[in-house]
């Protein structure tokens, strides 16, 4: 049997003496969608930055394409896209600034692509301003105009939805799932409930496991 | 790898155009500190002059010092540095990039007003080329020490006097080694060993601290 994509074993995780989780087993293949989910402070931010490799776990190993995760890390860009809480946005910096330095960090992409991108979260006409001007949910789009550019399979999202509107949190989930579908792995946090999940879907309560 | 470097200094140079007191607070404070001196020892030219050598190169580290405390601050609270660490560009080549970025806009024009500073002092003219050289090759080397300890705090709350007691014995002999070369100028002896040491301390600093500053920002982003 092959390994799965990205496989966590026996993790726990401890912050400032206290358990957030332990013993919590993942496994993601091509096509799955996790949404780990549970009350404030129940360690989800904590267990996306660990399954990114932000974060070293208490105990446990986490395997991406069944290699160690901190064995990769210069190969890290090519299998997986983290957007946190704090999405690398600088407000003084206009938007297609903040992406073509992401892109370059990253992954290499032209500046049709990223207008492109930008256009497709709706901010057409936005390009140049400086993201401080943004409202809170634009400059959120602005983080997720990546997830339009050619990317890696792989997906953390941090509280993606916040501050978007309907119709762009609608937009959103049905994008996350077109990933899917097309052989993607999301690992999502939020708090509403999705309404529109790919087949493949699961859902992580850590508020029952941790406890 | 070279674009990327060109990139990151531009996209430095930016923030740094759009944010011009973070620019010029360092060489306010810089200017201030030399200017109290004649007014608290007293306006004799003899006493400033031998002092000045180091009265300058205290008064650049402090600068630099200050400078460097929110090297780190806003790409660590925006999530930047998150990107950093994932990017597949190793950690080590990206800190020595922001961190020269830094230097050229905020050192170099350190040395830049240093001679117009030195003068009021009283420090002779011949020794200003004594002085440009040893901030030049000096103040780099300030920059990237204090890029370790900026990168340990950057995570802490209050970390500028952290920074501080951190970073300051480390300077010690950029101190010794660049205000002994003015003093020997001043005295009309032989800098090139002054210097050369100075120049080897840079180029061991460049080779050497990006890798501890990648340490230091993985240890505070992984807290």
């Amino acid at each position: 049997m092959s390994s799965p994509f990205l496989e966590a074993t026996a993790l726990s995780c401890e912050r400032d003496w206290r358990l957030l989780f332990e013993n919590l087993d993942i496994r993601l293949d091509a096509g799955q969608m996790l949404q780990v989910s549970g009350p404030n402070g129940s360690g989800k931010t904590s267990l996306l930055r660990v399954l990114a490799g932000l974060r070293p776990p208490t105990s446990g190993t986490v395997h991406l394409k069944g290699q160690p995760l901190a064995r990769r890390s210069g190969e890290l860009a090519d299998d997986l896209l983290w957007i946190g809480h704090a999405a690398g946005i600088k407000g003084l910096l206009s938007a297609e600034e903040n992406l073509a330095w992401l892109c370059a960090l990253h992954r290499p992409a032209s500046r049709e692509q990223i207008w492109q991108a930008l256009e497709a979260v709706g901010l057409r006409g936005f390009e140049d301003v400086p993201c401080h001007t943004l409202s809170a949910g634009q400059q959120r789009r602005v983080a997720l105009a990546r997830l339009y550019l050619h990317g890696p399979p792989l997906w953390i999202l941090d509280e993606p939805f916040t501050a978007l509107d309907k119709q762009a949190v609608s937009q959103l989930e049905d994008h996350l799932a077109g990933h899917c579908r097309n052989g993607g792995l999301v690992v999502l946090t939020t708090h509403h409930s999705l309404s529109r999940v790919p087949d493949g879907y699961r859902d992580l309560d850590l508020g029952q496991h941790g406890a | 790898m070279n674009s990327l470097f060109m990139l990151l200094v531009v996209r430095e140079a930016r923030l740094l155009c759009r944010r011009p007191a973070e620019l010029a607070n360092p060489l306010v404070f810089f200017a201030i500190v030399i200017a109290l001196f004649p007014l608290a020892v007293g306006p004799q030219t003899q006493l400033l002059q031998s002092l000045s050598p180091g009265l300058v190169w205290v008064a650049a580290l402090l600068a630099v010092l200050l400078s460097l405390d929110g090297l780190f601050r806003s790409d660590f609270e925006d999530g930047s540095l998150e990107q950093w660490l994932l990017s597949s560009h190793p950690l080590p080549v990206l800190v020595l990039a922001k961190v020269m970025a830094h230097w050229l806009f905020s050192g170099l024009a350190l040395v830049l007003l240093s001679p117009l500073l030195a003068l009021m002092l009283g420090l002779p003219g011949r020794c200003l080329p004594v002085l440009l050289a040893s901030l030049l090759l000096g103040t780099p080397i300030l920059s990237l020490l204090g890029a370790i300890g900026a990168a340990l705090t950057v995570g802490l709350k209050r970390g500028g006097l952290l920074l501080a007691l951190l970073i300051l014995p480390l300077y010690i002999p950029v101190l010794i080694l660049g205000s002994g070369a003015l003093q020997a100028s001043l005295q009309g002896l032989p800098v090139a060993g002054h210097l050369l040491w100075l120049a080897s301390l840079a180029a061991l600093t460049i080779t050497l601290t990006p890798f501890a500053i990648a340490a230091g920002l993985k240890i505070s982003v992984s807290e």
